[in-house]
């Protein structure tokens, strides 16, 4: 899917300052030697597994089924990793790799925490130095993460530029890189940014799809008719449908933040509202007003609220391969509400986005249909942020 | 031969930075002729970004006091045209590639050649992606200004070979601003520079007294100064032009001679 120049269709590349060339060329270099090496993938495999807890349960939600009364649904379960959602995939995967290349610190972006817990999780596990860039207002919206993060061992910085959020915390991590680049490796959370990242990420977070299928397999003897993520960067989405791509009767659906809706200023919905522009390193889809100023958006969810989408979601946008559709605040906050109610089980915000969806879809499809949602993390996080949402005033 | 030649044809260049619009237009217009006036051999523009990576925070302020004071890129480039009927000196556009990008790459690229830009500073398009905006800047006659860092080591040749206008030195790693001391061995980059071109080579990044400026101009032909001008904006802000042409006229003295 990717090309020799980090390229998907159109999208993707290196836009970064001269500074950092080396070292994504250096990244690159370290990605394809290990990627093929058995003894890291065993390290790696064992980390994911007795460390993370994979594989993943591939969940029947029976009662959300009924209830709904249409297409089966499946919940695949990353809820239940280790730090509680996917990011610790792509982070064992990064830091085991920063490792090998003789890298001692860590930095990450991270927007709703739960890539900066992943993170301060694998540094500290590692032995490595790690610190976080969060936007200020993230640091208030997600304040038990950021504790948690300090638990860790890690620093975290409140960055206090642009909108304060998961946008200017990724610059802030990228100006940081270019002042410390020879001890420090730069864990990116999401499939965007330069090239390797988006490939890198995407391929530690592809154990996803592998197991989705493995497990729908056994269980149902058929692969599903659709499988629905949500998508900030994208990451827990294109790890949930990169291996049924060439599976062409598995529908893919992205489900985007639209926040107060797509027809306002206040949504993060990059595909529904974006165009073609150049940023954080890849030609992509970005929310920006006419002049190419990039826009300030909202979401209720701290780890979709970004104005980009990862390169690969924009060529599967292009090509028709995967749909995406906008969900907004509301819609996330009934079904974060709606499968802790029906399932016991209490859904990342971010989550909540496809949840919201599979909620419209399942009704629509007959009996003998089968969906899969990627529940990609856990929203204990959440419940002060969305009592609030409620109007019950409460704080960790 | 490149407009921008003709900058380094006075002794050793001084190129300073300027946001356009910070805080208004008609102040960026007074400040760069205070600083023709006074010695510069090459003003670099500054067309303000939302979300400028490569900027320490003075010139992040910078970009923000543009854009809150509502310049955009039409605005920009009335502003460059008024001041092309008196203003000669080469100018180049230094911003950040969704700019151009956005505006229509033709459209802008064509643009410029028109009101009289020499050249595009773009740091966030490196080597592997210049053919993004450069046959359209080969097709209007606009340079592509390279730059170098300290980490590009194995990379200094194959860049230079390639260079047009000059080659932008970054002095240290990390962002813009002012640093007390440089510790990056520009002798040794320089000299790989020299052999693979003659097209001329300005150090930027960090340089904020004469005496840096005398430093960084000996090993090189020019030093940039951003960020110790825009603070002169951020603390005089439309009283700044005479300030930047005082402090204009000492860096030039410094490196004129050497």
């Amino acid at each position: 899917m990717t090309n020799p120049h980090g390229r998907f269709g159109i999208h993707g590349g290196q836009y970064i300052p001269e500074t950092l060339m080396n070292a994504v060329i250096e990244l690159e270099e370290a990605y394809n030697h290990y990627k093929n090496d058995p003894e890291f993938n065993r390290e790696l495999t064992g980390l994911l597994n007795d460390y993370a807890g994979r594989p993943s349960r591939l969940y029947y939600a029976e009662k959300m089924t009924k209830d709904l009364g249409g297409a089966k649904i499946y919940l695949k379960r990353e809820d239940l990793n280790h730090t509680g959602a996917h990011k610790i995939n792509n982070v064992l995967g990064q830091a085991l790799l920063a490792k090998k290349m003789g890298k001692t610190r860590l930095i990450a972006e991270t927007g709703a925490g739960q890539h900066g817990v992943a993170t301060a999780t694998a540094a500290a596990l590692m032995g490595m130095e790690c610190v976080v860039f969060m936007g200020e207002e993230d640091t208030i919206r997600q304040a038990l993460n950021v504790y948690r993060m300090r638990l860790l061992g890690a620093e975290v910085v409140a960055v206090k530029t642009g909108t304060r959020t998961l946008k200017d915390a990724v610059s802030e991590a990228m100006r940081e890189w270019t002042t410390r680049i020879s001890d420090t490796h730069y864990c990116l959370g999401s499939v965007m940014g330069p090239h390797p990242f988006p490939t890198i990420v995407r391929d530690f977070q592809a154990v996803i799809s592998k197991e989705i299928k493995e497990q729908m397999l056994e269980k149902e003897g058929r692969l599903p008719d659709a499988v629905l993520a949500c998508v900030g960067g994208g990451s827990n989405a294109i790890g949930s449908f990169y291996n049924f791509i060439d599976d062409k009767d598995v529908r893919l659906i992205g489900c985007e933040a639209a926040g107060r809706g797509i027809d306002t200023f206040e949504t993060a919905a990059t595909i529904s509202t974006g165009r073609l522009g150049i940023f954080h390193g890849m030609k992509s889809y970005f929310c920006q007003d006419s002049d190419g100023q990039i826009a300030p958006v909202y979401s209720i969810s701290a780890g979709l609220d970004y104005p980009g989408v990862g390169p690969e979601h924009a060529y599967l946008y292009d090509i028709g391969r995967a749909e995406y559709v906008a969900i907004t605040d509301d819609e996330a906050v009934n079904a974060f509400e709606y499968l802790s109610r029906t399932e016991g089980i209490i859904p990342a915000i971010e989550s909540s986005h496809a949840l919201a969806h599979a909620m419209k879809l399942a009704p629509t499809l007959s009996s003998d249909k089968i969906i899969v949602v990627t529940v990609s993390g856990r929203g204990d996080k959440d419940c002060a942020a969305i009592a609030r949402y409620r109007g019950e005033d409460i704080y960790e | 031969m490149s407009n921008i030649a003709k900058a380094f044809k006075n002794g050793k260049a001084f190129i300073p930075f300027i946001t356009c619009g910070d805080p208004d237009l008609a102040t960026t217009a007074a400040a760069v002729r205070e600083a023709v006036k006074n010695g510069a051999d090459l003003i670099e523009l500054g067309i303000p970004f939302s979300d400028p990576t490569a900027e320490g925070p003075v010139i992040q302020g910078a970009n923000l006091r543009a854009l809150s004071g509502g310049v955009n890129t039409d605005m920009i480039f009335s502003f460059v045209r008024g001041l092309r009927t008196d203003v000669t000196v080469p100018m180049v556009f230094m911003t950040y590639a969704n700019v151009v990008f956005s505006y229509g790459s033709e459209k802008f690229i064509s643009t410029c050649a028109e009101i009289g830009i020499d050249g595009l500073i773009l740091p966030d398009i490196p080597y592997e992606e210049k053919e993004e905006f450069l046959p359209l800047c080969h097709r209007y006659g606009v340079d592509l200004i390279s730059l170098i860092a300290p980490t590009s080591e194995n990379r200094v040749g194959m860049i230079a070979k390639d260079a047009e206008g000059f080659i932008y030195l970054v002095s240290s790693l990390g962002v813009t601003g002012e640093r007390s001391k440089i510790n990056t061995d520009l002798t040794a980059i320089v000299k790989t520079i020299r052999e693979n071109t003659s097209v001329p080579c300005a150090i930027g990044f960090g340089i904020s007294t004469p005496e840096q400026a005398k430093q960084m101009a000996s090993l090189s032909d020019g030093a940039i100064v951003g960020s110790a001008i825009v603070r002169l904006l951020e603390k005089h802000g439309k009283d700044a032009p005479k300030y930047i042409g005082e402090y204009v006229k000492s860096m030039k003295d410094a490196i004129r001679d050497l």
